[in-house]
């Protein structure tokens, strides 16, 4: 059996699935931050296998653009997270429903 | 062969992170299963030739993005106690509904023989090798203002995340 890129595109959709029902199902905003970040890393596997198997570098770079985007989310998300938890001390985001100060 | 008993593997450490992720009450565990996912999908990048990028995902995310994360926890401290209660009405039904829809698809696409791929140019047989000349040279040539637009966007994350522990210390002087 020959691994074809179709086979990552399968495993890909099941983390990026995994990472979305995180996002729906739980409550604590850094784990729906971790699953924001699985479904970023399901996308570049796929950039990575379709990269591949259409003989291009491109995918690769799109990779790279991927990382750097989800750097600076991770930079400016977790800021926030701490900022909320100084004023609120929760990170629950049922708790943070309400716009109230 | 190589690739198949790698795929399998790396394919089973990377679902069990994700799954590790969600289902995980303490937080500390699910940055660890992130971490195996991370990790589990650099090989896979080892395994489509993309060397440069492995290493900078093991370096970026593995390293630095999960040291953040972890400082965070620690910084905020680990919370067990999640609420699993609903609040919006619909939503577990609505969760539930669209497992049962995504699951439904992925199996019929694995089952039904889509996992053949057709690639949208004939491939020469020659892989891209991503080596850190081969992709700086794709990167400064085709893609420079792409380039420089994501310097543009490091520039205002850096500043941003300064501006918003600027404004809690300036509330406190108050």
């Amino acid at each position: 059996m020959i691994v074809t890129a179709g086979w990552y595109m399968t495993l890909a959709a099941v983390l990026f699935t995994v990472g979305l029902l995180g996002i729906l199902v739980r409550r604590n905003a850094l784990i729906m931050f971790m699953c924001v970040e699985l479904m970023l890393n399901a996308v570049n596997l796929t950039f990575v296998a379709a990269g591949r198997a259409n003989s291009t570098l491109d995918g690769q770079v799109a990779v790279f653009f991927v990382l750097v985007v989800a750097a600076a989310e991770v930079v400016v998300g977790l800021a926030i997270i701490v900022a909320i938890f100084r004023n609120r001390s929760t990170a629950s985001v049922d708790e943070l429903a309400e716009l109230r100060g | 062969m190589v690739e198949l008993v790698l795929f399998f593997l790396m394919a089973a450490g990377a679902l069990a992170g994700a799954l590790t992720v969600i289902f995980a009450k303490n937080p500390i565990h699910a940055a660890m299963g992130l971490f195996g996912t991370l990790f589990s999908l650099a090989v896979m990048y080892v395994v489509n030739l993309a060397h440069l990028m492995a290493a900078v995902q093991v370096i970026v995310y593995a390293g630095a993005v999960m040291t953040l994360f972890l400082f965070v926890i620690m910084l905020i401290g680990v919370d067990k106690t999640e609420d699993m209660s609903e609040q919006l009405p619909f939503q577990r039904k609505l969760v539930i509904g669209l497992a049962v829809i995504i699951v439904g698809l992925g199996g019929g696409l694995a089952f039904g023989g889509r996992l053949a791929w057709t690639p949208l140019s004939k491939p020469d047989g020659l892989f891209p090798n991503g080596t850190i000349q081969a992709i700086a040279e794709r990167l400064f040539t085709g893609w420079v203002l792409a380039f420089e637009v994501t310097a543009l966007l490091l520039t205002i994350a850096a500043a941003g995340a300064i501006a918003l522990a600027q404004f809690r210390r300036r509330e406190v002087e108050e």
